[in-house]
């Protein structure tokens, strides 16, 4: 794993700190900004997470996986149960004044439990499905997904089909801008590097990348625990901030948004991917006016959206088409 | 340098291979000709690892069987497959650096590179252009030189002039007789075009329906009848 800690150091972290800075700032002047912005703006910052973490698995890696909704909710019950269950006990103990207020840093600490959690739920799925491609991968993804929210509504101790109510209201934009700017940082760095360039590899031809050497299955199971973590803490970040989850809301059509935003914004590319996370948030919101054809719009959008530009709505160059095998 | 003892393959219950043998010296060229299905192929990706194989694959007198295709690579035998496979969404200089995969030292990386760029001028040319975007031919120069990055002293080819401009398929045959000799390179040729593999290669080996019926020189099997008649079209 050496070569991928030093790609991850290689790229400039001036960049991520002031992405970060930037969040602190806007997380300080927040309270002068319409409420209704920030509930988009969240929004949209949870789905930035989720897209560009796909983006490895899907896009970057080629591995179709629609299993990304039972991936935060691994993440989303796990950090829940941590500031709901250990939470009082360890607010209890912490000293008054430390580096942060004891919320946030046990926050933090929840937040990476369920990414942790996520990963290992990744390692789970990504290990037998290796043998997999294309459909049948993401027949067994979307098995995965379902029955993430089956347990879920089976355990009784963490609110079963009512889901679990009274989730702390830890999240602020901050948390959602900096896991979002960490999760964007970590997954360009990760490609953009001689190590990373093997994802993409693997995608366009995995017998070629064997050949040569590459540790297929490695890589394959590195894009699920990377990207299954980012959608544990998105998981997290969306459980502490609607403060109540339940098993529907991370169900099959919550993995196909996702899918739609990697797909709308150009696999393996990760600004358009941006920008279709927040263009598919925004979209529901614009049409409000609109009533019950809100969504007969959006999926027209969609479907126009496809037919006119299938390499992804922000992909110019280096096109994901299966270029020249002739 | 290579010798294949037994080597059998099988997909489910089809046998591809039937216990096969044959060798290749340090440096020599052989040719593997064989219709379509015959297990040519196959018994490249055995070698390289790429699909599982009974029988002996010994490498300087190592049993490389079974092993992980990353080992084989980094034991100094590079696989050229079949269709050329290079990564379309990558650009000519990264397919090179992911040849190199395995290798450490950037100096040494950067000569192999260079090595490349001499062979190919064209790859040299297009170093920053997106791979599938390449013709043909240009596409398996870069599949070749890709092979070349891992440095290795086993070069396996598989049809390498397959749906590529004639003009070109004499140019890349002259390339890689110009390998084997700068470097030494010991090369097992899978062709179509027997005639070419049969001019550059010393030995041959016959493939019909996963056996090998025919090995023998590369200029006996030219003036072999049978052979004449079945692969080398004709009189």
């Amino acid at each position: 794993m050496n070569r991928l800690t030093s790609a991850l150091l290689a790229w400039p972290k001036a960049v991520l700190l002031a992405c970060l800075l930037a969040s602190l700032a806007f997380w300080l002047i927040s309270d002068r900004i319409n409420p209704y912005y920030m509930d988009v703006l969240t929004k949209i910052g949870i789905n930035v997470i989720l897209a560009v973490s796909l983006n490895l698995i899907n896009g970057y890696t080629g591995q179709f996986s629609l299993g990304h909704a039972g991936f935060m909710a691994v993440g989303a019950y796990a950090a829940a149960a941590v500031t709901m269950f250990a939470g009082p006990k360890f607010l209890a103990l912490a000293p008054a004044a430390w580096l942060l207020p004891a919320t946030d840093g046990l926050f933090l600490g929840a937040l990476l439990i369920g990414g942790l959690a996520a990963a290992l739920a990744g390692i789970l799925v990504g290990a037998p499905s290796l043998r997999l491609k294309g459909d049948y991968l993401a027949i067994v993804t979307l098995g995965f997904g379902e029955i993430i929210r089956v347990i879920f509504r089976n355990i009784d101790s963490l609110g079963g089909a009512l889901g679990l109510n009274g989730i702390p209201p830890y999240t602020n934009i901050f948390w959602v801008l900096a896991v979002a700017c960490i999760c964007t940082y970590v997954v360009l760095a990760m490609v953009h590097s001689t190590y990373g360039r093997g994802f993409v590899a693997v995608r366009d031809d995995e017998v070629a990348a064997e050949a040569m050497g590459l540790n297929t299955t490695r890589y394959k199971i590195v894009a699920f625990v990377v990207g299954a973590f980012f959608a544990g803490m998105a998981g997290g970040l969306y459980g502490h901030y609607t403060l109540s989850i339940d098993p529907k809301g991370f169900d099959f059509m919550r993995s196909i948004e996702i899918v739609v935003m990697v797909i709308l914004g150009g696999m393996g590319n990760t600004a358009g991917v941006i920008a279709a996370a927040v263009l598919l948030t925004l979209l529901p919101e614009v049409l409000r006016p609109f009533e019950k054809y809100r969504m007969i719009f959006y999926s027209l959008l969609l479907i126009i959206l496809m037919l006119t530009r299938p390499q992804g709505l922000f992909t110019w160059k280096r096109t994901l088409k299966t270029a020249g095998r002739a | 340098m290579l010798s294949i003892q037994n080597l059998s393959v099988s997909y489910g219950a089809i046998a591809a291979l039937h216990g096969i043998s044959f060798e290749v010296g340090p440096g020599e060229i052989v040719t593997l000709i064989g219709s379509n299905g015959a297990g040519k192929t196959s018994t490249l990706r055995a070698i390289s690892g790429l699909i599982k194989s009974r029988g002996k694959i010994l490498y300087q007198g190592r049993d490389l069987a079974n092993l992980p295709p990353h080992e084989i690579v980094a034991a100094g035998i590079s696989h050229v497959p079949e269709g050329r496979m290079i990564f379309a969404n990558l650009t000519v200089a990264e397919n090179l650096a992911m040849g190199a995969y395995l290798q450490k030292d950037k100096g040494g990386i950067e000569r192999d590179r260079q090595f490349v760029f001499g062979m190919f001028p064209r790859l040299a040319e297009r170093r920053q252009q997106v791979a599938g975007t390449l013709s043909g031919g240009e596409q398996q120069m870069l599949a070749i030189g890709r092979a070349l990055m891992s440095r290795p002293k086993f070069l396996m080819l598989d049809e390498p002039s397959l749906g590529i401009a004639p003009i070109l398929v004499k140019t890349i045959f002259e390339k890689i007789v110009e390998i084997n000799r700068q470097q030494g390179l010991a090369i097992l040729l899978v062709e179509q075009n027997a005639n070419l593999a049969l001019e550059i290669s010393r030995h041959g080996c016959v493939l019909e329906t996963g056996q090998i019926i025919l090995r023998d020189s590369s200029a006996a099997l030219r003036e072999n009848p049978k052979v004449r008649a079945a692969y080398l079209g004709g009189v």
